[in-house]
Formats: C-alpha cells, sequence, structure tokens
C-alpha cells in the first residue's frame, strides 16, 4: 500500500504544481472584464464584475481563497453564464474521452501489428513499407492530415459528416486523424523493441523447444516487448491530449480540447483552471495505469513492489 | 556415450552445436554435408521433417542459463511449455510433468520453484532448470555448449554430476562442448579436437591425453598448467588463433605449427585415422593397462 | 624490513536495495575482516568463487575504494586519503590489471598513445614506453595500431606493457588470463612471471582459476563470503587443504587426465546469496562437517605451523 500512496503524494503534488502555474500565467496575461464586457461599459460596471469576481483582491489573497475553495469541491463558476464551472466541463469530458479512447485503439491496434511484423520480417521489403509508412505517419502535421481527410471524405466522397458528433460515423475521421501519428510511433517503438527482444537468449531456448514462429512472437517476445512500449503509450498520453485540442478544433467535435480553446481565448478562468485540474489529473491516473500493466507484464516490477511495501 | 567437442573461441564449436540443432541464425546455412541422427539424414530432410525430428531427439542447453529462461514467464510454464511441444500433452500433465523435472534435476521444493521466475533463482538452479527444460520428452541427444562456463567450480562439479546422471538413466548421447580440457577428460567418451572450422583430431579421450596426433592436440595440453611442473615455465603455441575471415591456406595451423612444411602451407589435410595432419606426432605404445582392459 | 603490504582487519560494506523513505536500506559486508600480507617480489594467490569478495578487496588493497574498517599498510606508511598528493604518487608504485583488456583501453588512441599516458600524466621520460613494449613482447610497429586490431593476448600485453612504465613494485591483477583461450593464456602467464623474477615485482593475483594460481603463487588464501578461511604456502595448500570449503574447491576442478577421474562431486549444495550470509561460520550450511559449534559460533582465522584456516574442526579433520 504504501507504494499507492506514495504514488498518489507525488500525483497530488504535480497537480498543485500545474493548478499554481496556470493560475498565476492566466491573471498576468491580461484583465477577463476587458474580453467579456463590451468595450463601452464604464468604469463602474468594470469595477462591479471585478468585485463580484475577486479579481479586485491582490493576487496572493485570490490564489489562497481559489485553494480553499477547491478543497471543498467548489470549482468556481464560469464568467461566461455563471454555471459552476466543473458543471460545463464535466459535460465535455464523455465527447473526449470518447475520442481519446479509439485513437489510442486505433495506434495500438494498426501500430503494435505492423511493428512487430517489421520486426520478424527485419530488412525485407514488408519492413520497408511499414517503416515508410510509418515515418509518413508521423511526419504528417495532425491538423493537416484532418483538413485532408474532411476534403477527401466529405467533400469530394460525401461519405463522412465534416464536424460535430453523435454518430459513430462522426468518430472516424478524429479519431483517424489522432491515431494515426501514435500509430506510427507505437509502429517504430514496437518493432525496436521487438528486435531486441528477438535476439535474446531465451528466443533460441524458445526455438529449440520446437515451437512455432507465432508460438515464439505470441507467447515469448511480445510481453518482454511490450514493456517499453507501454512506458512510451504512458508519455504519449499527454502529448496525444495536446494534439485533441487541434483536431477538436478541426472537426468542431465538442469536447474539452475545444471548450479550452474558448475559454482561454475568453479568459473564463474557472473553467481553464477545472479543465487543467482533470488534465493533470488524467496525465496521473494514466501514469498509474501503465505502473499498473508494467507488473502485469513484468514480474521483476511485481517482486521489486513487493519488497517495497 | 559423451563427445566432447573442445576447441578454442572462434574454432566454430558452438555453431557446430547450433547446426545439429538447427539454431543457426538468419544468415548462417549449413554449406554442405550431412547430419544423421538415428540414420536420418537431417539435411536431406524437408525443413518442417527436419524440425519435426530435431524436437522429437534432441534438445541444447547452452552457458547463459539466466539469460536463456524467458524473464516473464514462470519457470514452471517455461518447462510445462517444452513439455507439450514436445509430447502433446495436456495443459494439467504437462504442468505436473514439468514439477516432476525440476524435481528431478535436483531443484528443492520443485511445487513452489515452478511458480517462481528466473530473476528469483540463482544462476545454478536457473542452470538445473534449463536442463529440466532440455530432457522434456526424453530426447536421445543433449547439447551441452559450455553449459558449465559460467558457473563457480563448485556448482560446475554438481551440474556435471547431474548430467552424467541423466545421461545414464535417460540414455541419452551428450555432446559436451567447451574449451575446457580439464571437463573434456573428466567428461567424455570420445573427443574431436576443433581448430579454426575444422576438426582436427579425433580419438578417445584416453588414447588423446596419453598420445596425441595432432601438433595442436599436442600444444594445447602441454601448455596446462596442471600438465607442468611447478615452477617450471609453461609451453605455448606462438601466435594467434586465425580469424575465420582471413584462414591461412593449406593446413589452418601451419603457421603456428612446429612441425609444418611447404606441404602443409599448400594442401588442407584430411581427416583419416581420427586426425587431420601431413606431419602427425607418431603415438606413444600403448598403455599396458589399456590393454589388459580391452582383452577382459 | 617490513612487509611490502600489510593490509588489518578490512571491512567494507555494502547497501542492498533501495533505501526507502520507510524502510533503512540492509547493507552487507562485501569484505569481513580480511587481514593479509605481501612481501617484496612475493606472489599472494587469492582465490574464491563469485561474490565471495576477491575483486573489492583488491580495490581496497589499492586504495581505489577506502574501507569501513582497518587499514592498509604500504611499504611502511598508511595509504593516503583519496585524491590526495600522496594518493597520486602512490599510483607509481601499485598498479591493477583486471580480465577485460579490451575494456580497460580507449578504442580511439593508438596503443603507443595509451602506454605512455601515464608517463605523461606522471612528468617522467617517455622513453620508458619502449622498453616496456619490449618488455611485454610487443614490436614497436604495433605502437601505431588500435585496440580494435589486437587479439585478446596481445591487448592484455599492452595492459600490462602500461602498468610497467612506472616501475610499479606491486601489482594487483584481477583475473588477468581468465578471458584467454588456453594456448594464449600459457604465453601471459610465462609473461607475468618473466617480469616477477627479472623486475623483483610483487604480485596480488586474483583468480577463480586454482591451475593458474598453482602455477604462479607463492602462497595462496582462500576466500568464501568476505572472509578468508584459509592461507597456507602454495604446496601445503595443494598437498591437503585444512578448510572443509578448500578441500571442496580442490576437489572440484576438473584435472585434465582421464585416468584420474573422480566421479562424485563434492555435495555442498548451491552457494548462499552472498548478500545474506548465513550466521557463525559461513560455511556450514554447506559443510558436510559442521556441528553445533559451527551454527552458534563464527570461527576465528587459526594458526597451524605456518599456516591459517578459520574452522572449528581443524585437528578433528585432519587426522
Amino acid at each position: 500500500m504504501t507504494w499507492i500512496s506514495l504514488k498518489l503524494l507525488r500525483a497530488l503534488v504535480t497537480m498543485w504544481l500545474v493548478l499554481t502555474f496556470v493560475f498565476f500565467v492566466l491573471r498576468l496575461s491580461g484583465d477577463p472584464t476587458m474580453v467579456l464586457l463590451p468595450d463601452d461599459v464604464d468604469q463602474a460596471t468594470r469595477d462591479f464584475y471585478r468585485a463580484k469576481w475577486g479579481l479586485d483582491l491582490p493576487l496572493w489573497e485570490q490564489y489562497t481563497s481559489y485553494l480553499r475553495a477547491l478543497l471543498q469541491g467548489d470549482f468556481g463558476v464560469s464568467f461566461r453564464n455563471n454555471l459552476d464551472a466543473f458543471q460545463v466541463v464535466w459535460e465535455r469530458v464523455p465527447k473526449t474521452a470518447l475520442l481519446g479512447l479509439a485513437s489510442i485503439a486505433v495506434a495500438l491496434l494498426i501500430g503494435m501489428p505492423l511493428g512487430v511484423l517489421a520486426a520478424v520480417y527485419r530488412n525485407s521489403w514488408l519492413d520497408r513499407i511499414v517503416m515508410s509508412i510509418a515515418v509518413f505517419g508521423f511526419s504528417m502535421p495532425n491538423f493537416f492530415l484532418g483538413i485532408l481527410l474532411i476534403l477527401i471524405f466529405s467533400l469530394k466522397l460525401r461519405v463522412l459528416p465534416s464536424s460535430g458528433s453523435g454518430t459513430w460515423q462522426h468518430l472516424i475521421m478524429p479519431a483517424a486523424t489522432l491515431g494515426t501519428g501514435f500509430a506510427a510511433q507505437i509502429a517504430r517503438y514496437t518493432r525496436s523493441s521487438m528486435i531486441e527482444v528477438l535476439s535474446k537468449a531465451y528466443m533460441r531456448t524458445a526455438r529449440s523447444k520446437g515451437a512455432s514462429l507465432g508460438q515464439r512472437v505470441v507467447r515469448h517476445a511480445l510481453p518482454n516487448a511490450s514493456v517499453p512500449v507501454v512506458t512510451v503509450l504512458g508519455i504519449k498520453i499527454g502529448e496525444m491530449l495536446g494534439w485533441a485540442v487541434v483536431t477538436e478544433t478541426v472537426f468542431a467535435w465538442p469536447g474539452i480540447g475545444r471548450l479550452l480553446t474558448s475559454a482561454v481565448a475568453t479568459r473564463d478562468l474557472a473553467v481553464v483552471q477545472c479543465i487543467m485540474i482533470i488534465l493533470a489529473f488524467t496525465m496521473v491516473m494514466a501514469n498509474m495505469l501503465v505502473d499498473l500493466i508494467y507488473g502485469w507484464l513484468d514480474p521483476r516490477v511485481r517482486v521489486g513492489r513487493r519488497a517495497q511495501a | 556415450m559423451t563427445l566432447a567437442l573442445v576447441g578454442e573461441s572462434g574454432c566454430g564449436k558452438s555453431m557446430t552445436c547450433l547446426a545439429i540443432a538447427g539454431l543457426l541464425p538468419k544468415r548462417g546455412r549449413v554449406a554442405g554435408g550431412a547430419l544423421r541422427i538415428e540414420g536420418r539424414d537431417l539435411c536431406a530432410l524437408s525443413e518442417k521433417d527436419a524440425r519435426t525430428l530435431r524436437r522429437r531427439s534432441l534438445s541444447s542447453v547452452f552457458q547463459d542459463a539466466t539469460g536463456g529462461l524467458n524473464p516473464v514467464r514462470s519457470i514452471g510454464w517455461q518447462v510445462a511449455e517444452a513439455v507439450r511441444l514436445r509430447k502433446g500433452a495436456t495443459r494439467r500433465e504437462a504442468q505436473a510433468e514439468a514439477v516432476r523435472l525440476l524435481g528431478r534435476v535436483g531443484l528443492p521444493d520443485p511445487e513452489r520453484r515452478a511458480r517462481e521466475y528466473p530473476h528469483q533463482f540463482s544462476g545454478g538452479m536457473n542452470q538445473r532448470a534449463m536442463i529440466a527444460l532440455a530432457i522434456a520428452g526424453n530426447p536421445k541427444l543433449l547439447i551441452a555448449d559450455e553449459a558449465t562456463t559460467a558457473l563457480d567450480v563448485t556448482l560446475q562439479a554438481q551440474i556435471l554430476d547431474l548430467i552424467a546422471d541423466l545421461r545414464e538413466s535417460l540414455g541419452m548421447g551428450v555432446i559436451f562442448v567447451t574449451h575446457d580440457l580439464g571437463l573434456v577428460a573428466q567428461n567424455a567418451d570420445r573427443v574431436a579436437v576443433m581448430y579454426a572450422g575444422r576438426v582436427v583430431e579425433r580419438a578417445d579421450v584416453a588414447d588423446l591425453f596419453a598420445a596425441p596426433r595432432h601438433p595442436y592436440t599436442r600444444g594445447l595440453l602441454a601448455s596446462l598448467p596442471e600438465r607442468q611442473r611447478k615452477n617450471e615455465r609453461l609451453s605455448t603455441i606462438p601466435g594467434t588463433v586465425p580469424t575465420i575471415d582471413a584462414l591461412p591456406p593449406g593446413c589452418t595451423f601451419a603457421p603456428r605449427c612446429p612441425r609444418a612444411s611447404e606441404r602443409c602451407a599448400a594442401d588442407v589435410p584430411e581427416m583419416a585415422l581420427g586426425y587431420a595432419c601431413h606431419h602427425p606426432l607418431t603415438p606413444a605404445p600403448a598403455p599396458v593397462v589399456r590393454r589388459e582392459r580391452e582383452y577382459s | 624490513m617490513t612487509a611490502l603490504l600489510h593490509a588489518e582487519s578490512l571491512r567494507k560494506s555494502y547497501q542492498v536495495g533501495r533505501r526507502s523513505l520507510f524502510r533503512k536500506a540492509r547493507r552487507f559486508n562485501a569484505v569481513d575482516g580480511v587481514s593479509l600480507t605481501l612481501e617484496r617480489g612475493e606472489t599472494l594467490g587469492i582465490v574464491g568463487e563469485s561474490g565471495c569478495g576477491k575483486s573489492t578487496l583488491s580495490r581496497l588493497v589499492l586504495g581505489l575504494s577506502p574501507c569501513d574498517e582497518g587499514g592498509v599498510v604500504f611499504d611502511g606508511t598508511p595509504l593516503p586519503g583519496q585524491d590526495t598528493e600522496a594518493w597520486r604518487r602512490l599510483r607509481r608504485r601499485v598498479q591493477l590489471i583486471y580480465q577485460d583488456a579490451a575494456g580497460a583501453l580507449d578504442p580511439r588512441q593508438t596503443i603507443r598513445t595509451q602506454i605512455e599516458e601515464p608517463l605523461r600524466i606522471h612528468g617522467l621520460p617517455l622513453e620508458r614506453a619502449q622498453k616496456a613494449m619490449a618488455d611485454v613482447g610487443l614490436v614497436p610497429a604495433m605502437g601505431s595500431r588500435h585496440p580494435f586490431e589486437l587479439s585478446g593476448g596481445q591487448l592484455q600485453r599492452v595492459v600490462i606493457a602500461r602498468a610497467l612504465t612506472l616501475n610499479p613494485d606491486l601489482i594487483v591483477m584481477d583475473e588477468p588470463v581468465s578471458a584467454l583461450d588456453v594456448s594464449i593464456q600459457a604465453q601471459i602467464v610465462n609473461l607475468i612471471q618473466d617480469l616477477q623474477r627479472d623486475r623483483g615485482l610483487a604480485y596480488l593475483f586474483v583468480t577463480h582459476d586454482l591451475s593458474v594460481l598453482r602455477h604462479v603463487s607463492d602462497r595462496v588464501a582462500v576466500m568464501y563470503l568476505g572472509e578468508v578461511v584459509e592461507e597456507a604456502p602454495r604446496d601445503a595448500f595443494f598437498d591437503g587443504a585444512l578448510h572443509p570449503y578448500a578441500r571442496a574447491l580442490l576437489e572440484a576442478v576438473p584435472v585434465p587426465d582421464p585416468a584420474r577421474r573422480s566421479r562424485a562431486a563434492p555435495r555442498i549444495g548451491d552457494p548462499p546469496n552472498p548478500a545474506a550470509p548465513p550466521p557463525a561460520c559461513r560455511f556450514h550450511p554447506r559443510c558436510p562437517f559442521a556441528t553445533d559449534v559451527c551454527r552458534a559460533e563464527r570461527p576465528a582465522l587459526r594458526d597451524f605451523g605456518g599456516r591459517r584456516a578459520a574452522c572449528h574442526r581443524v585437528e578433528e579433520l585432519s587426522q
């Protein structure tokens, strides 16, 4: 249990640091009343709203009172529509989660098998083709791929909707856009880690037992080769959240990413902060998940952890 | 019977073993020759038949036992897999057989140990596990490629005892690959000495140590500190072993050989009468003890 | 005259595993109370299996890592603290050679540059490098080559030449021939012995190979789990060891003579984890002669007429 509590403690510190950074940067980068209120309102109205949102207090006091409220589960209200900020953000979470999970699925289901094939048939034409596609895949900018897909499948062929959400057809293009780059990276990592594993002495042992190529790859090589891939995946989830903002904007996907862009533009402080907390939390959870998968994949980690606890 | 394949690093003894076991790396291939197991030529069989024959009749143990075991699979699982692949047993039967085999190779508390992983084992225990894995399915031939080289002497002696014991009780042949002439003397019935990719001498172990015919064999034996009087200089073989990509023409040992003539630099000596040399050493008269044994 | 090297009750411990917030790290003694003496021009062989602390001991003796307890006296003066001026001067007199010759050389520098390097560091005439190369049997042309162009035996010669340039009194050799093939091993062993005779060098020869040790050493010390369990003159030792572990070690060595086959290996079980040595006599769980006193009390290293052994039952067993 020590292991879990240590992890949680570290996670809390991380989240606090992220939050503090966002809090001060936002407040130092402009006055929300200038953006939210019409240009011609008088100074008295401005002051009224500033007092209402607590922006007239010294920065330090704003910070402490915000933290105090946060500890009681109060994320503040959205400046734009006076709704609870958490409520506003939470509504969008399922959409982004759906997009994210679909993209990870795309990345793994395409990237892992391709990487394995490329490694097993190393230096063959198959390997070269796979690796060329991979280079193409991750050197293609995300938004560009998105626009390209819209041009082809929505405007030209008219088979998929270009924006919005609701049906599974809506999901295809955003998930493909977000997943392709990661599939390419996963393929590369899988290939190199697989190549290393294939040269290990225990692979020869498996061969001398008389195991077929398929058995050797699936039972012996893959569990070992996935360990570094999982690590990479854990790191990439953060990157993926970043790209999700772009993808959601391109496809008008009503998720957290789009909310974040508009909230930053309008200086909707409470909403931005709430999104940041949720993103940081997601990252932390993803990392813990990665650690759990580690233990499941690699008995050496399991034992070490037990010894530490 | 135990055949020892002895030679220095880079002489091709390990490659020979890998070729026999069908474990050559992708780039390598058997360029020619025949390899018969129980009368069937492996090189003449189709790849599939050869694999089946190998799976049924031979298995190997290598030097690095800890690296030879998959770190993410339990010891029991790995031995059981060998049982399943070689005998086609059910999962449960294979598991029980694996525990029995682990006990057979001298692991204490095999039931519990089967659930553990290679990193929880010592080097000696891993080598025992590798041997259990190798004898799954009662192979006819066990190839032990420097199987005890990485182990401490006290442990090495115990593992060698185990292999000898298994050989007798299971009726296996053993090909024992090593660079250590002490191990050859202690364990082999017959010996093949390799130098730079070729077998240069073949003999019964007693004959080889008593009266080597090939100058290389004699040089090797003479350079052993044990066969030297204390405080005396060790006799050496001058020069170094040629690398496989720069072999001298003719007899590969000629540049280092005290008996070499012009003929040695030109003609590759054929293997005949148990040695491949143009100028073999004359055998010492056979020791009386041996003759008595032959008559009895 | 004082001994060249005298080490008294050396102890060195290492940490096992990671220290965490809630648990103190475990430590184990890699070297636990070892004393030894080496005279000028003498070879002391130290033999033991992996994890017995023989390599740690050689580092302590050289002053390459500080010991936790005990001390080393070299030529009448205690070893100076690390990286002091005196410590640097000491480097001229003690040298280390170990198994991995290729790893001890820089792949990008020529052989000559590397042999000359110690001379440059200590501001000595570079001509000495020529002599050292000749002494180890390297032709001058070899000097312009790079390590990858040389064979294992030649590399070990280069390392020995580099150690010789400073005219040391003591060379610590940690498995110097273990990685070499038999025919090459004999060449290097001869070289090591010739150099000793010509230059009056003292060697601390650390190895696991008893047959080499028998050939090169004057005295033998057997280590087991951080302790010296027996120390004896070479001939006395090989004629019959006192300690049961040393005996097992001698019995386990394969004799290269098919007429002298010993079928039964010493049945002493697997070695324990060196990080968690057994209490009392450290050999008792594997010892066929262990009694209650062996399980209760740690045996001291006692003197038996010119040789020492740490075993409760030496007297009974030697009958």
